[in-house]
């Protein structure tokens, strides 16, 4: 596969893990916050090929995870209304809210779809007009400008039944609530490729600027990561701090301008409730009110409900970064991918998940 | 959040591409990208096209892996 | 069919009058034509010797025709591989359908005609059967219920308990080709691909293989859950430790592809063509080399080997060579955006 397999190969691999191999001594944390990294690092064991002093630490980059419990809350009880057909991402239907999931209330008659592009779901919109369908929109930068798109054309093309449940997130100001909390020192960042596609640099350069710690935008394969590693080693040897592009097939520092006017035409910045980081100012986008009618929080009158954390639940501070899945009691225990907790178990790319799957 | 995959366009028609990989062909939204022409790699996400591939860059950051990174 | 081709299945056809036996009559004895068959008696008088396989299985798929077979095909290929498993020659199956009211005739004669093809092709004769009629919604146009029987050669003992370490664990041919056809059929994800079901029954390559190696220790067709599942059992059953090399693993282009748009991976993806083969590394060679010969076997590969363990499980050596363990499958594979 052209721009997947040249990135894969073992000789390069071996060799970038041996350049870095030389940066032993110090303890160095590095924080990954994009979900698709936690899995290919896991998947590809790249762990095992980093010296011990080298510490890769799994942030909030799930947005499946990070969707607070009241939301699912929501969409459940979206789910439950008749004659409405819900439209998600696979990632979302066995995430556990407090009663229920998707996944559950499907087994009892909701109908409810997993769906490859919300471009698909808007399809089902037109070939079932006497029913309402609702898209879920979960996801950070990367899938933002795409539910854009379709909400657009939904308006454009006059569709009525159509609408989403906005829960969209943006990853710097959660970066930046992550280094205000001063809980760990991370003395360094590698930066969602694809997010970066479309914003491009400059959102990360406060970073480097105020907190001084070296940004390095990551591809997804191997040799993307390791390479990504080395550029933030050698950042810290200096004592250097800027925001640098490794994945450089894919992003420009300027990112995808239409993607981001698209982005700004159908979305407004909101405060929004990750779980685990609680209520971080401006770091989630709802739609704009020329938008109403898609609103699917507005169209059926979704009020957020009072949530309570599962007991002895860390998924808080494992998406924070200060605890690892095995310092949880419930870990490999009472949750587990089959009857999972909280979304770190759930999601395919929860980092309790993936240490469920490849760290045992 | 960021599963995307590099595809190479086969047809266009206005803002839909034909895109291909290994044999499996999907339709992508090639609204945000421009001057995008068949045999041209694009990244794929949810169905849209969020970037095209650099392979300029790609070619070079292959040479920098292979050739520098060695001692 | 002197009811028409354009003509439905209607309850009554379910009912044991004059339009089953019609069906009977016409479509079902014809097509799967033996003697023991058309006696139509209540139950089938068979005379068995020595040890005997015994297997029953279910098919719901949907849809119903899909690239590379039909829910017939893979409900004799499926049933007969069962037996094949064992080391069993696959001799008898029966045949249950239920059907939905409102399938067109046309619809199931091509079902029946594509599993008496199938059977045909494995050897194996369909020697009872049911059809039963249920309302509209009450099943999704037809479920098929088989079971089946086979001999077991005396000296033969396939169990997926046999495994021991230093056995090399062997696979005929690519992976997740039946389940990215299904997937692919189904136009859920809108993606479109040449990708056929491997469907196919597994018994004379089988049969061939055990005529190589007195040695073969476990065989197992990877379905449900792929083959990081079906291993995951054998070590279970076992107590060993398995093995599996990444670079290894057969899979082809598209469904390569298949796999990494939709963020799914191979080796939890169903097949129905596939065999896992254990067998001692002294008799690898010639296993394998008679796969290569088989037409059901062109891209046979060892894909790992079996070590001593203190627990069972199953481990994957990563294509950039790092170890990670390779867990049953939980729940659904679906497609990702993250």
């Amino acid at each position: 596969m052209k721009y997947i397999d040249e990135f894969r190969e073992k000789s390069i691999v071996k060799n970038l893990a041996s350049q870095i191999s030389k940066f032993s001594g110090l303890q160095i944390n590095l924080m990954e916050v994009c979900g698709t990294h936690t899995m290919a690092i896991f998947r590809s064991g790249i762990k095992q090929l980093l010296p011990q002093n080298i510490n890769l630490i799994s942030g909030p980059g799930c947005p499946v995870c990070v969707t607070s419990q009241s939301d699912i809350d929501s969409m459940l009880e979206l789910a439950s209304i008749k004659n409405l057909i819900i439209a998600t991402f696979g990632d979302m239907l066995k995430v556990p809210g407090t009663k229920s999931s998707l996944e559950k209330i499907r087994s009892s008659g909701s109908d409810i779809r997993a769906v490859y592009s919300p471009l698909d779901a808007l399809e089902i919109a037109k070939e079932n007009k006497n029913k309402e369908v609702v898209f879920l929109a979960v996801g950070f930068e990367t899938t933002a400008p795409i539910i854009a798109s379709v909400v657009d054309d939904a308006r454009r093309l006059k569709i009525k039944n159509f609408s989403v449940y906005c829960c969209h997130k943006l990853i710097p100001p959660a970066m930046a609530a992550l280094l205000a909390t001063r809980e760990i020192k991370i003395h360094g960042f590698l930066c969602p490729g694809h997010v970066s596609s479309i914003i491009g640099t400059k959102a990360y350069q406060f970073i480097a600027k105020e907190f001084k710690i070296p940004c390095v935008i990551s591809g997804f394969e191997p040799t993307d990561i390791l390479e990504t590693i080395l550029m933030l080693l050698k950042q810290i040897a200096k004592n250097a701090a800027s925001v640098e592009i490794q994945y450089k097939r894919a992003v420009r520092p300027e990112g995808n301008i239409p993607a981001q006017e698209m982005l700004k035409r159908v979305f407004l910045p909101c405060d929004a409730d990750w779980r685990g980081l609680g209520i971080i100012p401006k770091s989630g986008l709802q739609l704009n009110p020329a938008y109403d009618k898609f609103d699917a929080r507005l169209k059926f009158q979704i009020k957020p409900s009072k949530t309570t954390e599962p007991k002895n639940c860390l998924c808080g501070q494992v998406l924070r970064g200060v605890k690892t899945p095995v310092q949880c009691k419930l870990f490999a225990k009472a949750c587990n991918p089959e009857n999972p907790y909280g979304p770190c178990m759930v999601s395919s790319e929860g980092t309790c998940s993936a240490w469920y799957k490849y760290n045992r | 959040m960021c599963l995307a995959i590099p595809v190479k366009v086969v047809k266009i028609k206005g803002t839909l591409a034909e895109v291909d990989m290994s044999g499996v062909k999907r339709q992508a939204d090639i609204r945000f990208l421009e001057n995008i022409k068949p045999g041209d790699y694009i990244l794929l996400h949810a169905g849209f096209a969020i970037e095209k591939i650099n392979k300029k860059e790609a070619r070079e950051t292959l040479k920098l892996l292979k050739d520098i990174y060695y001692d | 069919m002197s009811q028409g081709h354009n003509e439905k299945i209607l309850l009554a056809h379910g009912s044991g009058g004059k339009l089953t036996h019609c069906l009977l009559k016409e479509l079902i004895f014809p097509a799967f034509s033996n003697p023991i068959l058309e006696k139509a008696e209540d139950a089938a008088i068979l005379d068995l010797k020595g040890k005997t396989a015994f297997t029953t299985d279910s098919f719901v798929v949907q849809p119903i025709f899909f690239p590379g077979g039909d829910i017939g095909k893979l409900a004799v290929c499926g049933t007969v591989n069962d037996l094949a498993m064992m080391g069993a020659k696959p001799l008898y199956l029966t045949a249950a359908c239920i059907v939905e009211e409102g399938l067109e005739i046309s619809v199931l004669e091509r079902i029946i005609r594509s599993m008496a093809k199938a059977a045909q092709e494995a050897g194996v004769k369909i020697v009872g059967g049911d059809l039963k009629v249920v309302e509209k919604n009450a099943c999704d146009k037809i479920f098929i219920n088989t079971t089946g029987l086979g001999s077991i050669p005396k000296k033969v003992n396939i169990s997926g308990g046999n495994a021991r370490p230093g056995d090399i664990v062997i696979i005929n041919g690519f992976i997740g080709e039946h389940a990215a056809a299904i997937m692919s059929a189904r136009q859920d994800y809108k993606l479109k691909t040449s990708i056929k079901s491997d469907c196919a029954s597994l018994n004379h390559l089988i049969a061939e293989l055990l005529t190589k190696s007195n040695n073969i220790h476990v065989m197992r067709d990877p379905t449900r859950g792929g083959v990081a599942t079906t291993l995951n059992e054998i070590a279970q059953q076992s107590n060993v430790e398995i093995q599996l090399e990444e670079n290894q693993l057969p899979i082809s282009d598209p469904v390569r592809g298949f796999c990494e748009i939709l963020g799914i991976d191979p080796l939890y993806m169903a097949n129905e063509g596939k065999v896992l083969i254990f067998v001692p590394e002294k008799d690898s060679r010639k296993v394998l080399s008679a796969m290569r010969k088989h037409p059901l076997g062109k891209k046979a590969q060892i894909i790992g080997k079996v070590f001593r363990s203190a627990a069972p499980r199953v481990l994957l050596r990563t294509s950039i060579g790092s170890t990670r363990i390779m867990d049953m499958l939980t729940g659904e594979q679906l497609p990702r955006i993250c």
